[in-house]
């Protein structure tokens, strides 16, 4: 087993997660409150990489991080590296591509909180942050947990669009699948074995965390 | 001028009352329907109306023509439904308390007591509201509701779904307090224990308002059967 991709792609997974939960938040808050009539368009944006090819993903990504545009060439400046084919690019694409699995449980979390408690926060004062704080998200917990393990396992098995703009760069870039993808193009089935059960390990232990919490407050139906 | 002046229209329903406050107690009756939860929500602010004008105690809440619209929590309005909406993951006391957050702590934690002993809930303050019976849940969402001391307190049909014995205690402890109250209810036997100002309200339109023995008179028959039945 190489540890040094496992820590690479645990690390890579727990960054995305971290950025996601602390962009998915204020953005599912803002998707269920806002009356803006961007609010299709934003949310159609923040489910699109659900449906779209992590290559076309991973090719725009790499053309954007690239030192042909602006921003690739600000980020550049700030980083002191290019951010195409770099651990900061892979959790920059990671957090795109996983974007939906962050917005689509919280959104729903934050909906399901019955209405009648956020008015009566608002009528006893309470600001919008206040009410993201105080009802919200602890009425949300659950949402919050399938969040941040939906994002983690998705992306410790991505592939396409770590390949796209990463490359695979042992130490810096190269993931567990793309390892999978080596050993396989290797003939080294054994190797491949082993690193594709640790994945689908990960992947099992995180849902069935996740089923366990989920279920253990709720009602049974028989 | 009338303290309340409001128009809107909600799909085919069209809400347009005028009416004032004049006495401490104002109760809204009318059918189901009628109109008389979307004026309480147009009150607290919940609803912006198309068009009006809300002035409450010298300050002026709504003025569309002026395009003044206070948000809830700057119209020292009280709010209880026939749903206590208690957090449910903060006891009775960290619910009373969440609308005095600007007070010290010591002085929050003497209002709450206050305020949950004026409805007899002293002894639920480390209760959540699913250890609370429907009762229980409302004296608290009571005690929540005055504890911002507000100018206003909107009741809508908040006994409704209690028994008897609850709802004439928890009715005596309001009638005691000295707060402005509107008070919606289709229960025409419970609007006539209250000394109120009554607005009869039909289709969206205010059809009587003044004293209550001279607008519900005309209905006596109609309380009398109610009330023996």
């Amino acid at each position: 087993m190489d540890l040094q991709t496992l820590w690479l792609t645990l690390r890579l997974a727990a960054s995305t997660t971290l950025v996601l939960l602390a962009m998915g938040v204020p953005l599912a808050f803002w998707i269920v409150s806002t009356r803006s009539p961007l609010r299709p368009f934003v949310e159609a944006m923040s489910t699109l990489p659900i449906l779209l090819p992590p290559t076309v993903l991973g090719f725009y990504l790499l053309i954007l991080l690239g030192p042909r545009t602006g921003f690739g060439r600000l980020a550049s400046h700030l980083l002191g590296h290019p951010l195409a084919f770099s651990f900061d690019g892979l959790v920059v694409g990671s957090v795109l591509y996983s974007l939906p699995f962050a917005v689509q449980p919280l959104t729903a979390g934050f909906h399901a909180v019955d209405a009648a408690l956020i008015e009566q926060a608002r009528l006893l004062g309470a600001g919008r942050w206040r009410i993201l704080r105080d009802i919200l998200l602890p009425l949300s917990v659950r949402s919050v947990v399938a969040a941040a393990a939906l994002c983690f396992t998705h992306t410790v098995g991505e592939f396409g669009v770590v390949l796209m703009i990463g490359g695979d760069i042992p130490g810096a870039t190269r993931t567990l699948s793309i390892a999978i993808y080596d050993q396989v193009q290797d003939f080294s089935y054994a190797q491949a074995n082993r690193t594709s059960l640790l994945l689908l390990g990960i992947s099992l232990a995180a849902l069935v965390l996740l089923y366990a919490r989920r279920s253990g407050g709720g009602a049974r139906h028989a | 001028m009338p303290d309340v002046n409001i128009r809107h229209r909600q799909g085919q329903f069209t809400l347009h009352a005028e009416f004032s406050l004049a006495s401490r107690w104002t109760a809204i009756f009318g059918p189901s329907g009628a109109g008389k939860s979307t004026i309480l929500r147009v009150l607290a602010g919940l609803i912006a109306p198309d068009a009006g004008r809300i002035d409450l105690a010298g300050r002026t809440l709504l003025d569309t023509a002026r395009g003044v619209a206070l948000p809830p929590g700057r119209r020292s309005i009280g709010f209880v439904t026939q749903q206590a909406a208690l957090f449910p993951h903060r006891t009775a006391a960290q619910n009373v308390a969440f609308g005095i957050r600007h007070l010290s702590r010591d002085a929050r934690s003497q209002r709450v007591s206050e305020m949950l002993r004026l409805f007899g809930a002293e002894s639920l303050a480390e209760r959540r509201p699913a250890q609370l019976s429907g009762g229980e849940r409302q004296r608290v969402a009571l005690a929540r509701a005055l504890a911002p001391n507000p100018t206003l307190l909107l009741l809508d049909e908040p006994l409704a779904a209690l028994d008897v014995a609850s709802s004439q205690d928890i009715l005596s402890r309001l009638l005691a307090l000295d707060v402005r109250v509107v008070y919606v209810s289709h229960d025409l036997a419970e609007i006539w224990r209250l000394p109120a100002h009554v607005i009869v309200l039909e289709a969206g339109r205010v059809t009587a308002a003044g004293p209550l023995q001279q607008v519900l008179a005309p209905q006596r028959d109609r309380l009398l059967q109610q009330l023996s039945s």
